[in-house]
């Protein structure tokens, strides 16, 4: 591997990163979104959300994609491949950030609020003041434990040819006829990004705990 | 509805994408439970030096993408001189992966184990064996049949993954029918109905299983 092999691979990372990175902020939000609408339980919007969440969790990422980017075209939508890429990963991720905080939500103690509203607190005051920062650091373990998940299901982009850092492994191999090694880079680069992500874990992890104790 | 008429000549491609896909999942969950079991004996027994590999293992592939470890397997072991097929290839990285994560959902149960059952069993004379056997197995894995079944639905997931590699499995198969016929729509849509029904299957059989574990007392054992 030379020098413009080593590049390519840094290239493939940094699109890994970035398209994670957009899928995991909009995937967060979006998922906060979803539980708040699933709580207020209105009527048909809620079994459509509940079929939604069912439908992603079981779908799975490499079928999303080729889905999103293959079909959408043949209604008039033509879509680039990085944004089909931030699309799949966001409707995969959303469902279980949705899961996510509806935990937080329905494992949220009622004291809290009783004593919110004795003190005359209006609902809206409550969320933003006591219960979305509880809700935060609680479901904060959980939510980077679906982070790893994404970046370790975000290879599934290369299938539309997204040049990933697992894919990226392909091109340097069609150059030089030595697959292993650029494969093995890619593979320690994973390690790096998602070990970062599992020590952050485990740091929030503590953190909750530090709190509910 | 010319295209599912297509889609209905088609079924044969469908249909042993199905049989593939769940060949894959099947074998490959069966090996990677007992390669979870097995591994969780060796940190229970081992000497220290393979308990610290073990654990070792496990953290690398927590931390790796499971198309990588396939990608290995496929593409990057014929240059050191082993070459399989493409469905050995994956059955292999499969059963490998999840191995790795069923041993380390058992030894997160094995932890929060009271460890009385244990001192009794050795205080009854138990060889390490039979206390593996019958009182760690029994308590561990009944505790852990609902994080089995999430691990066996991300299991199924993963196979999907293989059709880069070039396993004629469900994506693929949708994805042959849409390349020859530009069906996109259709053809996603069986292949995403598919997936679903058999992730479905497992849950209502884990539930199903759950609740008879609880009605015959069997989950504080």
């Amino acid at each position: 591997m030379d020098y413009y092999g080593w590049m390519q691979l840094l290239q493939g990372a940094w699109t890994t990163a970035w398209i994670s990175m957009v899928s995991i902020a909009l995937g967060v939000v979006i998922g906060l979104v979803i539980a708040l609408i699933r709580m207020a339980k209105l009527p048909i919007i809620d079994q459509i959300l509940g079929v939604y969440v069912s439908w992603a969790r079981a779908t799975p990422l490499v079928t999303l994609a080729l889905f999103i980017f293959l079909s959408f075209p043949s209604f008039g939508i033509n879509l680039d491949k990085h944004f089909s890429a931030i699309l799949c990963l966001t409707l995969n991720t959303s469902a279980f950030n949705a899961e996510i905080w509806r935990n937080a939500f329905l494992n949220f103690s009622s004291g809290q609020k009783e004593a919110a509203e004795a003190l005359g607190m209006r609902r809206m005051t409550y969320f933003r003041r006591i219960m979305f920062p509880q809700m935060v650091v609680m479901s904060l373990p959980a939510l980077v434990n679906e982070m790893s998940f994404l970046i370790k299901g975000s290879p599934a982009i290369a299938v539309i040819g997204v040049v990933d850092l697992t894919r990226v492994t392909n091109r340097i191999a069609a150059v030089t006829y030595e697959p292993l090694l650029p494969i093995l880079c890619a593979g320690i680069l994973y390690m790096c990004i998602i070990g970062v992500l599992i020590k952050l874990q485990q740091m929030a992890e503590r953190k909750a705990n530090y709190l509910a104790g | 509805m010319t295209e599912w008429e297509i889609i209905w000549q088609q079924r044969e491609i469908f249909i042993s994408g199905f049989g593939n896909t769940f060949a894959l999942f099947f074998a490959g969950s069966i090996a990677s439970f007992i390669l979870g079991v097995t591994l969780l004996y060796t940190l229970e027994n081992g000497s220290k030096g393979v308990k610290g590999s073990v654990i070792l293992v496990i953290n690398m592939m927590r931390t790796l993408p499971f198309l990588i470890l396939a990608y290995l397997l496929y593409y990057g072991l014929p240059q050191a001189g082993i070459r399989m097929d493409a469905f050995t290839a994956g059955l292999i990285s499969l059963s490998l992966y999840h191995g790795t994560y069923f041993c380390e959902i058992f030894r997160g149960i094995r932890k929060g184990l009271d460890s009385g059952q244990m001192e009794a069993a050795q205080a009854c004379g138990f060889s390490r064996f039979k206390t593996f056997t019958r009182i760690i197995i029994p308590n561990v894995l009944l505790r852990s049949l609902p994080l089995i079944a999430n691990q066996l639905i991300i299991c199924l997931k993963d196979t999907a993954f293989l059709c880069i590699i070039t396993v004629g499995e469900i994506t693929a198969a949708a994805n042959s029918i849409q390349s020859t016929y530009f069906i996109p729509l259709n053809a996603f849509i069986v292949a995403i109905a598919l997936y679903w029904i058999i992730s479905i299957a497992i849950e209502q059989v884990s539930k199903i299983t759950l609740n008879k574990v609880q009605d015959r007392g069997l989950s504080h054992a």
